[in-house]
């Protein structure tokens, strides 16, 4: 097989999720697509280590591990950013990233935070921003 | 072209480089679609079909133990995940106009300079490369497994120390935040984080 398609392949499906993550304003979205980015990577890996293991008779396979481990890191990626998404929509009512913009330089917050004196909210800012 | 590109042929596909070829096309369109589409929950579904056809993909290239495990933990445990999500965060079903953000057109300038750019370097470095598919499978259980267990142990034992972390993360970022109540949390906690997390671990046990 012509090394050029799994790699054009890759190439594609990384600008994809490059889209996707500049173009998207649900944070789950962003999400779906750091995902992708990170398979295309994955395709990429393993791609090259089946050449490699043939072309130059490299017996580490390295590339399927790295992909082992880029999957298992992917993973635990995606469990803790959707832990944050969550706690960000309790304490805001949204996962709109286009509203979280409290540490934006040279704009003025809006958005429902600024306008809730409840007690107890500060606390929780804290901690969802920690 | 090289004598590399005359023994196999340029321009000449084989049988494994037509059905990766459809494959990749079915992968592109459902990750477009997926990027595009402006109802949450059909995004999420067709993740599933490119990161399926990317599994398809992993089987042609004979790296079959990569293709298992990303049916399982992507097309099984991920997606699961990202549907529990929109359905905690109250997606609505249905189309929402509120998907794509004002910066689209920049947005999609962006990622498609960049796919030209490295489609044209990709092609241009790798034109008389070739993978030969012959022979044993480079990614069968065995030889994976072999490798994984007698090179790479120590990032693999890390690896499980890091998946513990982030169950421990996302189980301390997912209880329920409680504000703190002034009789047990302002004595000991001296910042406001402090103040609730310790609110929260002794009235977490009661409810």
């Amino acid at each position: 097989m012509h090394l050029a398609y799994p790699a054009v392949l890759s190439v594609l499906l990384f600008c994809t999720g490059l889209y996707g993550v500049l173009a998207r304003r649900n944070a789950i979205l962003v999400l779906m697509s750091v995902e992708l980015m990170l398979n295309a990577v994955n395709l990429n890996l393993v791609a090259f280590d089946v050449w490699l293991s043939r072309a130059a008779e490299e017996r580490l396979h390295s590339g399927q591990a790295l992909t082992l481990f880029t999957i298992a890191i992917a993973a635990a990626e995606i469990g803790i950013g959707l832990a944050i998404v969550l706690a960000v929509h309790r304490n805001r009512g949204t996962s709109d990233i286009d509203k979280l913009r409290d540490t934006a330089e040279g704009h003025e917050p809006d958005g429902p935070d600024t306008d809730t004196p409840a007690t107890g909210t500060a606390a929780e800012k804290a901690e969802a921003t920690a | 072209m090289t004598l590399a590109a005359a023994s196999h042929g340029f321009l000449s596909p084989t049988g494994v480089e037509i059905a990766f070829l459809l494959v990749g096309l079915v992968t592109f369109g459902a990750a477009v679609v997926t990027v595009t589409t402006r109802q949450l929950v059909h995004a999420a579904l067709w993740l599933v079909v490119a990161l399926g056809g990317l599994a398809v993909e992993y089987l042609l290239l004979t790296a079959e133990f990569i293709a298992w495990v990303q049916v399982l933990i992507y097309v099984g445990a991920v997606v699961v995940l990202i549907l529990f999500g929109l359905m905690l965060t109250r997606a609505p079903i249905g189309r929402s106009p509120e998907a794509d953000s004002a910066n689209r057109w920049a947005a999609l300038t962006v990622a498609v300079a960049s796919a030209a750019a490295l489609v044209w370097v990709v092609v241009d470095a790798f034109r008389t490369t070739w993978i030969d598919l012959d022979g044993p499978a480079a990614g069968s259980t065995a030889v994976t497994g072999a490798s994984l267990f007698q090179n790479w142990v120590l990032p693999f034992e890390a690896l499980s120390v890091l998946l513990l972390a982030a169950l421990v993360g996302a189980i301390v970022l997912s209880r329920k935040a409680r504000p703190a109540r002034a009789g047990e949390a302002s004595p000991g906690g001296a910042s406001p984080s402090g103040a609730s997390r310790s609110g929260t671990s002794q009235t977490g046990g009661a409810r």
